[in-house]
């Protein structure tokens, strides 16, 4: 079985609320960039995947030449090879979110059989949540999102747990497939001392949008003003009183006053 | 040209934050001049598809089938296709539930339309939809612009109020499509809801959170927590630190890695109110925090407070709302 895992470069969470406006603008972010946080799950997943099934696993991201660390990340996890398609340097445009779907899915076509396409939920930048759907219809795969438990892969046919708005469903699917995991999926592992070394001795290699064929100038939407959230500045009015019941009581009041309740 | 919006039914009703979606979307026409129009799907559409017209469709496509029973990507793809052609969409709208998000990108890119997903506000301009987005895990927005005649978005829960149910208007129209079950890969097997009328934090209009100020006790705090939820009718949030720390499931989170919200009333209880919080539910209403520590953070964002012992507090407050509310 041969399983590939899309993976994004993202700034480290704990430094997104410093993120400025002109950083997202001009797409060259002053952060500590890290392998997305949900891309872990998915990789995690592949690992495990691999073991049950007695498979191989390919890691794929599309990013500038640094984004590589963020395979590297995967490597060292234990996904088995990693490919990066990196934009051609003449090239400004990177598209919007099909044109990245067209990316991956030209680079999953590019090795051979390909029977799991894991992903994570979404990138914790961009936030779209799309691209693995792009992916899919690309691809003409099913895609299953929101998966909690992959339960079996028999005959040819995945069988998982998917979350749902408001309960759960057990689904099954012909492969290949594209999934995208949820973080219930399981435990991301971190990477060994060894992996590390190993990963950072591999040469990663690259695939350019012109080699996949794909157009760079295809996007259908464009990011314009670009801005920080207005910062909300409140007064706290802090409910004083001799008693936590005298206190519950004022506030209840309060509450019902502003018709909140 | 039309607006199209798809209202997606969930155990046989409408899902809410759809009706807000067809009251903006009808707003949108409005100034388009162009016609709303709703799409239900489904293997019983009627009461939807009353419920549309009376809150302010043109035209409602529906479309009836045992294969449409179960939501599928594959059939429900179809379908929407199906209807924009028919309803010559342009723009074309879901609510940005699950559900939302997947069926709205995957048409999108099917079409090679511009998608803006999770959009937090949607405008006109020069005859072209504007939406915005919340990007970098809720620390920047962006105007999202459209250059395909074709422009879907879905809608982030809470954007736009509830339009009110008016008087049926506008004509129901069952679309020709033609299902086969045989072509459709995804089988659902089983299941199962959460049950226990658990209000989903999305939709809350109202919620109680709990943090690591839970610690002492976890169970009885997050209890206590729950105990308040549900004399108000609240939703039950959680902070990452009380996550993380095993105290609840990852589905209660809110904050930058979690849930973003944005309910009419948010009472944090014995949360500190990092920055990554106050990113997920930062836009809510009115805000109430209750901490021991008079200098936590989160009383710099909040509109009402009570410096204490959440273990005490909580209890004098579902005993006070509960003489009040009956």
């Amino acid at each position: 079985m041969k399983i590939a895992v899309l993976i994004k470069q993202t700034p480290d969470t704990a430094e997104l609320p410093k993120i400025s406006a002109a950083d997202a603008s001009g797409g060259q972010v002053q952060a500590t960039m890290v392998i997305n946080p949900w891309d872990e799950f998915a990789a995690e997943e592949a690992i495990d995947l691999c073991d049950r099934f007695d498979g191989d696993s390919v890691a794929i991201s599309f990013g500038p030449a640094d984004a590589a660390d963020a395979l590297k990340h995967a490597l060292a996890m234990g996904v088995n090879e990693a490919v990066l398609i990196e934009n051609d340097a003449d090239s400004s445009d990177s598209g919007d979110d099909w044109t990245t779907a067209a990316l991956l899915a030209a680079a999953i076509k590019a090795q051979g059989e390909v029977d799991i396409v894991l992903t994570g939920k979404q990138s914790v930048d961009g936030n779209s949540g799309s691209v693995f759907v792009g992916v899919a219809r690309k691809l003409g795969h099913p895609l299953l999102v929101n998966v909690l438990k992959i339960t079996d892969v028999a005959d040819g046919v995945i069988t998982v747990q998917r979350g749902i708005d408001g309960g759960e469903e057990t689904v099954s699917a012909p492969l290949p497939v594209v999934i995208s995991v949820a973080k219930e999926i399981n435990d991301p592992r971190y990477p060994s001392f060894m992996g590390i070394r190993k990963a950072n001795r591999e040469q990663i290699p690259t695939l350019s949008p012109s080699e996949l064929g794909v157009d760079m100038n295809s996007a259908q939407t464009a990011w314009t003003n670009i801005r920080k959230p207005a910062e909300r500045h409140t007064e706290v009015k802090i409910i004083e009183g001799a008693s936590v019941p005298e206190k519950a009581a004022k506030l209840a009041e309060a509450l019902i006053a502003e018709k909140v309740i | 040209m039309s607006v199209l919006v798809w209202i997606e039914q969930s155990g046989g009703s409408a899902v809410a934050s759809c009706w807000e979606v067809l009251g903006k979307g009808r707003q949108l026409a409005d100034e388009l001049g162009s016609p709303l129009v709703a799409l239900l799907m489904g293997d019983d559409v009627a009461a939807g598809a009353d419920a549309a017209q009376k809150r302010g469709a043109d035209l409602v496509l529906t479309a009836s089938s045992p294969t449409l029973s179960n939501y599928r990507l594959s059939a429900y793809a179809d379908v929407l296709t199906a209807a924009i052609r028919e309803a010559n969409a342009t723009v074309v709208l879901t609510s940005a539930t699950l559900r939302g998000r997947e069926l709205s990108a995957a048409v999108a890119c099917d079409l090679s339309a511009g998608l803006a997903p999770d959009a937090v506000d949607l405008r006109i301009e020069a005859g072209k939809l504007v939406a915005v987005r919340s990007v970098y895990s809720g620390n920047i927005l962006a105007d999202i612009t459209f250059k395909s005649d074709i422009q879907v978005a879905s809608v982030r829960p809470r954007s736009f109020p509830l339009p009110e149910e008016g008087a049926a208007a506008g004509e129901i129209k069952a679309l020709d499509v033609a299902m086969d079950e045989a072509a459709v890969p995804e089988k659902v097997l089983e299941s199962k809801s959460a049950g226990g009328g658990e209000i989903a934090l999305t939709d809350a209009e109202r919620i109680v959170s709990g943090g690591r100020g839970v610690a002492q006790d976890p169970e009885l705090g997050f209890k206590l927590v729950a105990d308040l939820a549900r004399v108000l009718g609240a939703a039950v949030g959680a902070s990452r630190a009380a996550v993380d720390a095993g105290y609840i499931p990852y589905k209660h989170q809110v904050g930058q890695t979690g849930k973003t919200v944005s309910p009419n009333l948010y009472i944090a209880a014995g949360i500190s109110g990092a920055i990554q919080h106050l990113a997920g539910m930062g836009s809510s209403k009115l805000i109430v925090a209750i901490n021991k520590d008079a200098e936590a953070p989160i009383f710099g964002r909040a509109h009402y407070g009570i410096v204490g012992d959440l273990f005490e507090v909580l209890p004098a407050l579902t005993e006070e709302f509960q003489k009040r509310l009956g």
